[in-house]
């Protein structure tokens, strides 16, 4: 067991943003967090990662876990000169060779010498996600990490994040509003509504009533969507063609993400 | 050569900016300046204290900083007034109990410009012992503190995550900002030790690629400010603080002057994917 949470709930402002979460991440596992907006995705990632202490219940963490975090958010404001390569060693260690390769994994190795303040949203992603990487974690902990990287960039990040995974065997929790991830490689699904409403493997919690009630009836085409995808994941834009549907197809190749017609997306 | 009292305020001047640069830097990335003039302003307090209990003066007003700053720090997780408000409200109450304290005291002959401005004059060997041996605590305690002070100045959170454990690096952070206001107190005076400690490292920022980079220049153009300042004091008969003051600020307007190539030219270019200014698209 890397991290557990039991029965954990954060009180803040006069009310409970999450209560009674209850979870545990071994090592090797993906686990994934979805819920609407203010549902306490963040919160309980900051519980698991020890930077909320919880007012109810415990949060356990193996003794000197080896944690590396992408938070939701992070500026880098002006006054900050720091190059990329300065910010892949702001908390540990790492030789040129580590820090080309990490960068390398996620495309931004030309990116080495820029400013962070400069980066556009999805390079800025690419770069925490190759930081995280480099540290090899033995828990890591990723907050929405694909936020403003362009379709294809996401799907070949999240095959990234699954081969770190095989590789260094370390669990990871990932915050994701995109429905279509959760489906992936994911081993475990927490659904979070201020409280966990439901959860277990993707295929039973998206036919949970609970998923449908908060996802709305769109929810479980978005599995059969995916599924499909699954099937042809070399073929990032295809995967939504092939199901024959004009609409999506239509969608991706004007650069929209496939599913955000089809309702598979939530926005959180 | 000591027995020069420009030499040694120079050389108290020089001990002070190096160390102010660096520590300057993380009040600039912090977004701590205000923070900074309400521990100085309570420096005052610390003199008067110190006068009035015959104790020595720096200690004690080191003392006073880090009382403030973590009384600061304590206030500033609970209470429901906003934090700057808060800074006001405390930089000015302290200013003003130490200007009361010292025109009570009738007794001790006090030479109020001197603490307010800084004055030349007083610096001793002995205050230059004091600067580079705190100076050299002060940069040694920093280079060790660095990484996790450091990666809590970009994201708090990520460096607890990671194991940085930046609440303990914040406090001795505290510490610090309050050991280099108690040492250059003599120097530029309780009303202009924030500027000292953020114009420099304002100015070194156009210089710098990489935080550490910006600490480094911060000291050397502190330490060139004090050395054209004290020169300008003397050569004019202008008081010692405000002159250096004067002095950092031109070489900061300098540095945010248009600059030819040779330094626009260091700036790392990135290439721009799609090129709107030019007509040699691709069709
Ligand atoms: N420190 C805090 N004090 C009060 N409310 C907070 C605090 N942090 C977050 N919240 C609130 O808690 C709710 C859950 O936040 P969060 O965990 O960030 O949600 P999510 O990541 O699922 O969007 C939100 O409504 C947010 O406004
Ligand atoms: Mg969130």
């Amino acid at each position: 067991m890397l991290v557990s949470l039991d029965n954990a709930g954060v009180f803040r402002s006069d009310r409970w943003l999450v209560r009674g979460v209850s979870m545990s991440i071994e090592a090797g596992e993906i686990v994934t967090l979805i819920g609407p907006n203010g549902s306490g995705k963040s919160t309980t990632a900051k519980m698991a990662l020890s930077i909320l202490h919880p007012d109810e219940g415990a949060a356990r963490q193996k003794p000197d876990l080896r944690a590396s975090y992408v938070p939701q958010k992070l500026e880098v404001n002006w006054t900050l000169p720091l190059t990329v390569n300065r910010f892949l060693r702001l908390t540990n260690r790492a030789s040129s060779r580590q820090m080309e390769e990490a960068l390398a994994l996620t495309g931004t190795d030309h990116l080495a010498k820029a400013q962070m303040s400069k980066l556009s949203g999805g390079e800025f992603q690419r770069v925490l996600l190759a930081r995280a990487i480099l540290r090899t974690p033995e828990f890591l902990v990723l907050d929405e990490p694909v936020q403003g990287v362009d379709f294809n960039g996401e799907i070949a990040l999240y095959k990234l994040i699954e081969d770190i995974r095989t590789r260094l065997n370390c669990g990871v929790l990932l915050i994701s509003h995109d429905l279509h991830v959760v489906m992936s490689k994911t081993d475990r699904v927490i659904c979070l509504n201020g409280h966990i409403c439901c959860s277990g493997t993707p295929a039973t919690v998206a036919s949970s009533d609970e998923f449908k009630s908060l996802f709305g009836d769109q929810a479980a085409p978005g599995l059969a969507l995916y599924e499909h995808r699954h099937d042809h994941e070399h073929l990032p834009d295809g995967g939504v063609v092939q199901i024959g549907d004009e609409e999506a197809a239509a969608d991706s190749s004007s650069g929209n993400k496939p599913g955000t017609t089809t309702g598979t997306r939530v926005d959180a | 050569m000591l027995d020069d009292f420009f030499t040694r305020a120079v050389i108290g001047g020089i001990g002070v900016a190096l160390v102010a640069g660096p520590v300057g830097c993380f009040i600039i990335w912090r977004r701590l300046a205000y923070f900074g003039d309400t521990l100085s302003h309570s420096a005052l307090l610390g003199v008067a204290m110190a006068l009035l209990l015959e104790l020595n003066i720096t200690i004690v007003v080191f003392v006073v900083s880090v009382v403030v700053s973590l009384l600061l720090l304590v206030l500033q997780k609970r209470a429901t007034l906003s934090s700057d408000a808060l800074l006001g409200l405390l930089a000015h109450a302290t200013l003003a109990v130490g200007l009361v304290v010292l025109a009570f005291m009738t007794w001790v002959r006090v030479d109020l410009m001197g603490f307010l401005f800084g004055d030349i004059l007083a610096v001793t060997p002995m205050d230059i012992g004091v600067i580079w041996g705190g100076g050299i605590i002060v940069l040694a305690v920093l280079a060790y503190i660095w990484r996790s002070l450091f990666a809590a100045t970009v994201n708090y959170d990520l460096a607890t995550a990671e194991g940085e454990r930046p609440d303990v690096a914040n406090i001795i952070f505290m510490v610090l900002v309050a050991a280099v206001i108690a040492v250059s107190m003599k120097l530029v005076g309780v009303l202009l030790i924030t500027a000292l400690l953020i114009i420099p490292a304002a100015t070194a920022r156009r210089f710098s690629a990489s935080p550490e980079q910006m600490a480094v220049i911060a000291a050397l153009v502190g330490g060139l400010s004090v050395w054209l300042g004290l020169r300008g004091s003397l050569e004019w008969d202008t008081p010692a603080g405000p002159s250096i003051v004067v002095a950092a600020l031109v070489c900061f307007v300098l540095s945010v002057m248009p600059m030819p190539k040779l330094w626009a030219g260091r700036e790392p270019r990135r290439q721009q994917p799609s090129d709107r200014s030019s007509g040699v698209k691709e069709p």
